[in-house]
């Protein structure tokens, strides 16, 4: 049957609900776009001998083939802006450096876009609060106090805070530092947020 | 609540597919027994039992719900499409009887979504193909609904294993708003936690390290 190509991309992303990102499939695009090639190529001499020997039992096929490519299109289409949901998504939980591997799934198309919404992002961000910009992916939730106790969950070297002051962030040691500074941090999953 | 910045696109309500919603493309997929009504030239590689070069007209065969909705006319018989057994009159009973017996999973899984979209034909039975399907739903829905509020820290597989797809999304919101509120409760919502796609994708790199 046609269409088996396409929807095996849509099931690949349907597996991964929780959003995570899956190495793009070149392979599985390519095969789709052949076979809709194909699908076009034979409607189209199937349409002019259709139309030149006036042959109209050959349209039921023709329709077929119609409604396989729009269901490939469809497929194509759902599966790309699917995965820019989430590459969107990556911005908010990762901040504006990915990871190397997360970068090596996306495709080079994906890589502009995800700088463009980044520059995006930050055109707009500058444009609110004054002078100074706001950054909106900060204090998700509604700050209870300026400094927070957290432990660090791996070593992450040397971190500089508002006075100067060098901290340096080792595995399982404890600190009380602004929340702005860290809650990055936290949910990159470099520090833990302390509630004692 | 988790602050989920993924949030996919939703299915179509009712007959209305959404067209970038990889649930209803998935659904779409499912198939339902159908017979030609005019013969297919050209064609007859997709129909592996007869070694033809057509497909002829008044054969059988199974076709994706994409494709018999794209080719079903109500002027020019193309198509003919029967529902699927779990929607005849024999499955009506049982589920008329107690709803709650059923294993929706495997008769679907998209059970409702299926339903719905069997509107689309004409066929003498969709009156109460509809009835049915909506019987069925406000059947399950007080215990669907029950479990999810209650089951908590609990292993919930066996009462998700009988739900249909969109029960099952229903009771991933209904322990989603449990989970929330408890976390409320302990006085715990206030706490900055690390983002769930970056943990789940840690924890897929470590098994894969050990693998």
């Amino acid at each position: 049957m046609f269409c088996e190509k396409a929807i095996e991309l849509v099931r690949e992303l349907h597996r991964m609900g929780d959003g995570q990102l899956p190495a793009f499939n070149e392979d599985g695009i390519r095969q789709v776009l052949e076979e809709m090639k194909a699908l076009y190529q034979q409607n189209q001499s199937d349409v002019n001998e259709a139309k030149s020997e006036g042959r109209s039992e050959l349209i039921p096929t023709i329709k077929f083939r119609h409604c396989c490519l729009c269901r490939n299109q469809r497929c194509i289409a759902a599966y790309l802006y699917d995965r820019l949901l989430r590459i969107r998504a990556l911005r908010w939980e990762y901040g504006s450096v990915l990871p190397t591997a997360i970068r090596f799934h996306m495709c080079a198309e994906e890589v502009e876009w995800f700088n463009q919404y980044k520059k995006s992002l930050a055109t707009y961000m500058r444009s609110l609060g004054g002078e100074e910009g706001l950054d909106i992916t900060q204090d998700v939730k509604p700050p209870k106090s300026l400094y927070i106790e957290v432990r660090c969950l791996k070593d992450h070297g040397e971190f500089e805070i508002d006075d100067g002051t060098v901290i340096l962030l080792k595995k399982n040691s404890q600190h009380f530092l602004p929340r702005w500074k860290c809650e990055q941090l936290i949910r990159q999953g470099v520090l833990e947020h302390v509630i004692s | 609540m988790e602050t989920q910045s993924y949030t996919p696109v939703p299915p179509g309500v009712g007959m209305e597919e959404n067209f970038l919603s990889l649930d209803d493309i998935l659904l779409s997929h499912e198939r339902l027994p159908c017979r030609t009504e005019s013969a297919f030239p050209r064609l007859g590689f997709l129909e592996k039992s007869a070694d033809t070069r057509d497909i002829p007209e008044g054969t059988k065969m199974e076709m994706p719900l994409w494709l018999a909705k794209g080719l079903y006319e109500r002027k020019r018989r193309t198509l003919s499409v029967d529902p699927p057994k779990t929607y005849r009159q024999g499955w009506r009973t049982v589920l008329g009887a107690d709803p709650n017996v059923v294993d929706l999973h495997k008769m679907g899984p998209y059970f409702y979504g299926m339903g719905s979209q069997l509107l689309h034909f004409d066929s003498p039975e969709n009156a109460e193909i509809a009835q049915t399907v909506l019987q069925t739903f406000i059947g399950r829905f007080r215990r669907t609904m029950d479990a999810s509020q209650n089951a908590l820290d609990a292993d919930t597989s066996a009462l998700v294993a009988p739900l249909d797809a969109l029960e099952r999304a229903l009771f991933r919101a209904g322990q989603a708003g449990l989970a929330a509120y408890q976390r409320w409760e302990g006085g715990a919502s206030g706490r900055i936690e690390a983002s769930g796609l970056v943990v789940n994708y840690r924890k897929r790199k470590l098994g894969e390290l050990q693998a």
